[in-house]
C-alpha cells in the first residue's frame, strides 16, 4: 500500500511520474539519483529516512487538518479586540485582498523591470503615496518592519554624522528600542535613552538638553508615541538636534497623517513606520513592512541600504521604465562594502499598502484619522467611568491608542485581561512589566472597526471584571 | 526535444499611467466607517483633539480615484509582471522559484491566523503556537540543528541573526574585541558578507579553487585568533557541492570559531545531507525557497534559523515552547540577543509552509531534492548539447547538484551578444528574464538556472529550446538580440546612467514632477 502510494506522482511535482522520471535519468545516463549525490562523502550523508509527518496528498484532507489547527486560535472576528502597539487591526479593503493574491505579485520575485514591469510600478506608486504622506521625495523599498526601519536610520545617521551615540525617546515600543539596540550595536553602541514627563507623556525636553552632545548622531522618537501620545514639541526638539549637528527620525502610524501633521513639516530628517494598517491583515504580526523615507539629497540617498526603485524613460517614446537607483550602495553590489545588507523582505506589503493609499485619497485619510481621534477620546472618557480605572494615564492628545491605569481597582492587568476573556474580550496590552512605572497599566487601541456599541460594551464588562 | 515550437508570445503591456496621472479631483474609491454620532457629539471636533500646531490642515496630495480604477490599474499592473506560478521560472537561479499552491493561500486568508493579534493571550492561540512548534521539529529533523527561530522574516534577516548570535557568543567568552574576522567565499550569497559587516565583522572572502569553492589550504590560510567565525553556503551559487566542507567547519572550530551554514540552497540535500553531520553551529533555511511559500516580489519570506544546543539560549525572544499539555511563548531568556523584528516573525508565510511540508511529508520530500537533481543534470546536458559554446567552469567532470552558473563568454567573444543581452531575450518568449550572477562575476559573461522540482520536462525541454534559438540569433541576427526585449511589458532604459544621477533619479512621483519641470 505505502509502495503504491509512493509511485503516484505528486501534484507539485511534475516529474516525479515515475515513467518520466525514468526517461530523464536514462537521457542524463545514470540509473539513479544516488550517482550524483554519490559524491557527498559517506559521513556526511543522512543514512535513514527523515522522521517527518507522512504526507496529506489530498487537497481536502489538507485544508481540514489545517482548518482544524487554526481554527483552535480565537480570533478577532470572534472576540473584540483592543490591543494594538505596532500591529493593528483596521479594515482590509476588498480590493486590496484581490491584488494580494494575485498570483503575478504572488509569486514573482527579482525580475528585471521589462517583464515585471508590474511590479516595479507598483512598488513605485507605494514609494510615491508614501512621499505624499510624509511630504517627503525619497522612499525605499519596504524593510521587514517599523523596528528595522527605525534601526536602519539609526546606522543612516551615524554614517551620515560619523557619531556614535544615539538617544532613543523611552516612550518607543519596548521591542523596537531592542531592535535598534542589536542592530545599531556596530555602529551606534552607546545607546541612551530620554525619558518622558510622567505626567504628559511627552518627550522630556530638558532631559534631551542634558543628554545632548556633540557626539550623538540621532534621536529617535514617535509620534504619536507608543502611548497614543501626540507629541507638539517636535520643531523645538528638530531645532535642538540641529543646533548641535544632530539627526532627528520620527516613528508614525501612517494611518494618522490625515489629520496629524507630518514630521517633515517639523524639522524631522527621517519618517519612518509601518505599512501594516495600510490594508494588510494583521497574521498574528506577520502583516508587518517598513517605510524610511527623507529629503532627496545626495547624503541621503547614498546611506540607505535598501533597493530604491526609480523612474526613467525607456527606447520607447512616451513609456515609462524603471531601474533601481544607485544600485552600487547596496549589498547585491558591494558585498561587505555596501551600507548594511538588503534580502528578501517585505514588498508584497508594500504594493497592497499602494493600493490602499489609493483607494483612501486624501479625503479618506482625513475622514479616517478624524473618526479614530473621536473614538479615542470617547473611549478614554467611557472607560474613566469605570470606578478605579484611569484614561487617559497621561494628560495628553491621543491618536487611536492610550494606556489606562488600573491601580484603583486592586487588580493587575493580567487579571483583567484574563477575566475580559470570559466576555470575549481581548484587553490592551499588559505595560506593567515594561513600563513598571506606570503601575497596572495597559495600551488600549480603537480602529474603524469599533462601534459605540463595542466600546460601551468593553466599559460594562470592566465594570462587572473589577467588581466595584 | 526536437519538436519543442517556441511561443509567440507577447506579455501584457498596458502602458498604464502612474496612477498619480489618474487622479481627477473628489473621486472617491473607499469610504471608511465613520463613527456613531454620539461618538461624534461626545467628542467633539477632531481639529479640538489634537495639540496645537499638529492638525494636518494641508492634505496628503494622495491620488483619487474611483475604486474600478484602482482596481483596473492594479490588475494591468499584475498582468505586467511574470510571477513564477504563470511562467516557466527556472530563470531565477539560487531563487527556487517553486509553485506556491493555492491551497495555502487559501489558508492563510483564513481568520484563524490572518485575524490574530500577535499580543493575544497563549490560550487563545494554541492552533497557531502548535504549528510554529511542529514546523520547528520538522525543521530541526531535517537539518539536524536543536532548536529554531521563526522571527527572521527572510534569508539575509536569519544570516544577520545569527551574526549577531556569534557576537553575544563571543562577548560571553570574554573574546568578540579579538575575533571579529569572518570567513566566506567568493561564490556564497552576498548576504553572507554583508550582514556579518552589519553586525560589527571584518570579512575574508576566499577565491575558488579549481574546485569552485576555497582550498582546505586557504581556509588553513585564513584562520587566526581573530577568526569569529566562518558563513558559507553548500553546495554553492555554482551547484557544486563542497566535499570538504566538515574539514573547513572543524578548522575554523580548531581556531576557536563558530560556523554558520547558508541552507538558501537546501531544496536539493532534503533527506540527503544535514548541516549537523558536516558540524555546522547554525544553518538557516530560505522557507520561501525550499519550502514552498511565496517571494511575494520580494518579501514576505521567512528565514528559518537552526542552531546547536549550546547557542539556544541566544534566540531571539520569545521562543515557542511546549511544556506537555499547552504551547506558551517564552520572554525569560536573558541572554538572547533581543528582537531582530517585532512579535514572533512572518506567521502568515509559516501557515503556507506548514502546510506546504504536511503536503508533501516523508514520502515526497526526498523525492523534491531527487527531481531537483534529475532535473538540472537533464537541463545541463541538454544546454551543452545544444550550445557548443555554452561552458560551465570549475571542477571538470563534477556533476552539479541543483544548478549550475553557466557562462556565454565564447558566445560573446565570437559575436559580441552578452548574458545581459539573452537575459533581456529570453522575456521575449515568455519566460523570466534569467539570474546571471551576483557581483563580482567570478564567472565571465554568467548564467544561473535552477529548474527545481515544480518544473516538467516540457517546461526543460522550452527553457533549452529558447536558450538555442537565440544562440542562432546571436550570429544570424544579433540586433534582436541586442535591442531585447521586443515583447515585454516595458523596453530597455533609454539611459540608465539617470538612475545614478541626483539630478534625474526619482524613487516618488513628486520627485519625479520636480525633476521633469512637469505640473
Amino acid at each position: 500500500m505505502e509502495e503504491k502510494e509512493k509511485r503516484r506522482a505528486h501534484p507539485y511535482i511534475p516529474n516525479s511520474v515515475p515513467e518520466i522520471k525514468e526517461e530523464l535519468l536514462k537521457e542524463i545516463g545514470i540509473e539513479s539519483a544516488e550517482d550524483i549525490f554519490g559524491q557527498i562523502p559517506e559521513h556526511l550523508r543522512l543514512k535513514r529516512p527523515l522522521n517527518i509527518p507522512k504526507a496529506i496528498t489530498s487537497e481536502y484532507e489538507l485544508k481540514k487538518h489545517v482548518t482544524n489547527l487554526l481554527s483552535k486560535n480565537k480570533n478577532c472576528e470572534e472576540y473584540l479586540n483592543f490591543l494594538g502597539g505596532g500591529c493593528w487591526q483596521h479594515y482590509v479593503p476588498a480590493v486590496c485582498k484581490t491584488i494580494m493574491e494575485r498570483d503575478e505579485f504572488l509569486s514573482a520575485y527579482v525580475g528585471e523591470a521589462f517583464a515585471d514591469h508590474g511590479k516595479f510600478q507598483a512598488q513605485f506608486e507605494y514609494a510615491s503615496c508614501i512621499g505624499e504622506l510624509v511630504d517627503m521625495d525619497m522612499v525605499n523599498t519596504p524593510t521587514y518592519d517599523w523596528a528595522m526601519a527605525c534601526a536602519t536610520t539609526v546606522r543612516m545617521a551615524s554614517r551620515m554624522t560619523g557619531r556614535g551615540k544615539a538617544l532613543i525617546a523611552a516612550s518607543i515600543s519596548p521591542e523596537r528600542l531592542s531592535c535598534i539596540e542589536n542592530y545599531a550595536w556596530s555602529s551606534t553602541s552607546d545607546i541612551e535613552t530620554v525619558k518622558y514627563d510622567p505626567k504628559t507623556g511627552l518627550l522630556d525636553v530638558d532631559d534631551l538638553k542634558s543628554k545632548l552632545s556633540d557626539d550623538v548622531c540621532v534621536l529617535y522618537m514617535e509620534n504619536p508615541n507608543f502611548f497614543g501620545v501626540i507629541e507638539n514639541q517636535g520643531q523645538e526638539i528638530a531645532d535642538l538636534l540641529h543646533s548641535k549637528g544632530a539627526l532627528l527620525s520620527v516613528g508614525v502610524d501612517p494611518i494618522s497623517l490625515g489629520v496629524l501633521e507630518p514630521p517633515a513639516h517639523y524639522g524631522a530628517d527621517f519618517a519612518c513606520g509601518d505599512v501594516q494598517p495600510m490594508g494588510i491583515p494583521m497574521s498574528y504580526g506577520g502583516g508587518l513592512g517598513g517605510f524610511i523615507a527623507t529629503h532627496d539629497e545626495p547624503k541621503f540617498v547614498a546611506e540607505y541600504p535598501s533597493l530604491l526603485f526609480g523612474i526613467a524613460e525607456t527606447v520607447e517614446e512616451g513609456e515609462y521604465g524603471f531601474g533601481e537607483v544607485l544600485y552600487e550602495r547596496t549589498s547585491y553590489a558591494s558585498r561587505d562594502k555596501a551600507k548594511d545588507f538588503l534580502g528578501t523582505m517585505a514588498q508584497l506589503h508594500g504594493i497592497v499598502a499602494g493600493v490602499y493609499m489609493a483607494l483612501m485619497g486624501p479625503q479618506g485619510m482625513k475622514e479616517l484619522g478624524e473618526g479614530l481621534l473621536q473614538r479615542a477620546s470617547y473611549a478614554a472618557k467611557k472607560l474613566s467611568s469605570v470606578k478605579g480605572v484611569k484614561a487617559p494615564l497621561f494628560d495628553s492628545y491621543h491618536f487611536k491608542e492610550f494606556t489606562v491605569n488600573f491601580d484603583g481597582t486592586k487588580k493587575t492587568v493580567a487579571e483583567i485581561n484574563k477575566a475580559l476573556l470570559d466576555h470575549k474580550i481581548f484587553g490592551g496590552k499588559d505595560l506593567s512589566k515594561d513600563f513598571p512605572e506606570m503601575g497596572q497599566s495597559a495600551l488600549f487601541c480603537v480602529t474603524e472597526l469599533h462601534s459605540k456599541e463595542d466600546i460601551d460594551m468593553l466599559a460594562d464588562a470592566l465594570a462587572s471584571v473589577v467588581g466595584m | 526535444m526536437e519538436d519543442v515550437k517556441l511561443r509567440n508570445f507577447h506579455q501584457a503591456h498596458w502602458n498604464e499611467p502612474i496612477i498619480f496621472e489618474l487622479s481627477v479631483p473628489g473621486r472617491r474609491g473607499l469610504i471608511p466607517p465613520a463613527p456613531d454620532e454620539e461618538i461624534k457629539k461626545e467628542a467633539g471636533d477632531a481639529k479640538n483633539l489634537v495639540p496645537k500646531g499638529m492638525f494636518r490642515e494641508q492634505l496628503p496630495a494622495l491620488p483619487e480615484l474611483d475604486q474600478k480604477r484602482v482596481l483596473a490599474h492594479y490588475i494591468h499592473l499584475a498582468q505586467e509582471t511574470l510571477g513564477a506560478n504563470l511562467c516557466n521560472d527556472i530563470s531565477q537561479g539560487t531563487c527556487t522559484m517553486k509553485y506556491n499552491p493555492r491551497i495555502n493561500e487559501e489558508l492563510a486568508a483564513h481568520p484563524g491566523i490572518a485575524s490574530l493579534h500577535p499580543w493575544q493571550d497563549v490560550d487563545t492561540v494554541q492552533g497557531i503556537l502548535q504549528m510554529y512548534y511542529e514546523f520547528e521539529e520538522i525543521l530541526k529533523e531535517i537539518s539536524g540543528m536543536d532548536k529554531f527561530s521563526l522571527h527572521p522574516q527572510g534569508g539575509a534577516h536569519a544570516v544577520y541573526t545569527a551574526a549577531s548570535i556569534m557576537r553575544a557568543y563571543h562577548r560571553d567568552r570574554g573574546e568578540l574585541d579579538k575575533r571579529r574576522e569572518i570567513i566566506s567565499a567568493a561564490f556564497t550569497h552576498p548576504c553572507d558578507h554583508a550582514a556579518p559587516a552589519t553586525a560589527g565583522f571584518r570579512l575574508i572572502i576566499l577565491p575558488p579553487s579549481e574546485n569552485g569553492y576555497p582550498s582546505i589550504e586557504a581556509v588553513k590560510a585564513a584562520v587566526s585568533e581573530r577568526t569569529a567565525g566562518m558563513f558559507i553556503t553548500n553546495p554553492e551559487d555554482t551547484g557544486i557541492y563542497n566535499t570538504e566542507i566538515d574539514q573547513f567547519v572543524k578548522i575554523v572550530h580548531d581556531a576557536g570559531g563558530l560556523c554558520f551554514y547558508d541552507q538558501a540552497n537546501a531544496n536539493v540535500l532534503l533527506g540527503i545531507a544535514r548541516a549537523r553531520e558536516a558540524g555546522f553551529d547554525m544553518c538557516h533555511f530560505n522557507i520561501h525557497k525550499t519550502f514552498g511559500t511565496p517571494h511575494g516580489c520580494s518579501g514576505p519570506g521567512l528565514g528559518a534559523l537552526g542552531v546547536r544546543d549550546y547557542l539556544a539560549k541566544y534566540l531571539p525572544f520569545p521562543t515557542v515552547e511546549y511544556d506537555g499539555e499547552k504551547y506558551y511563548l517564552d520572554f525569560d531568556r536573558p541572554e538572547s540577543v533581543g528582537k531582530i523584528r517585532q512579535f514572533q516573525g512572518p506567521a502568515g508565510v509559516l501557515v503556507r509552509a506548514y502546510a506546504w511540508i504536511r503536503a508533501v511529508g516523508q514520502e515526497y520530500l526526498k523525492e523534491v531534492s531527487e527531481i531537483s537533481t534529475i532535473n538540472h543534470n537533464y537541463l545541463q546536458k541538454k544546454l551543452q548539447e545544444l550550445i557548443p559554446e555554452m561552458d560551465v567552469p570549475y571542477a571538470p567532470g563534477r556533476r552539479r547538484l541543483e544548478e549550475a552558473r553557466y557562462c556565454w563568454q565564447k558566445l560573446f567573444e565570437a559575436t559580441g551578444i552578452s548574458t545581459t543581452d539573452i537575459m533581456r531575450r529570453v522575456g521575449d518568449f515568455g519566460l523570466q528574464h534569467y539570474w546571471t550572477s551576483h557581483h563580482p562575476w567570478v564567472v565571465p559573461e554568467p548564467m544561473t538556472l535552477e529548474p527545481c522540482e515544480s518544473y516538467g520536462k516540457e517546461d526543460l525541454d522550452e527553457y533549452a529550446a529558447v536558450l538555442k534559438h537565440i544562440r542562432d540569433e546571436a550570429y544570424s541576427d544579433p540586433e534582436v538580440v541586442k535591442n531585447a526585449p521586443h515583447k515585454c511589458a516595458s523596453h530597455k532604459l533609454a539611459d540608465e546612467s539617470a538612475l545614478d544621477d541626483p539630478k534625474r533619479w526619482a524613487t516618488t512621483w513628486r520627485a519625479y514632477i520636480k525633476k521633469k519641470g512637469r505640473t
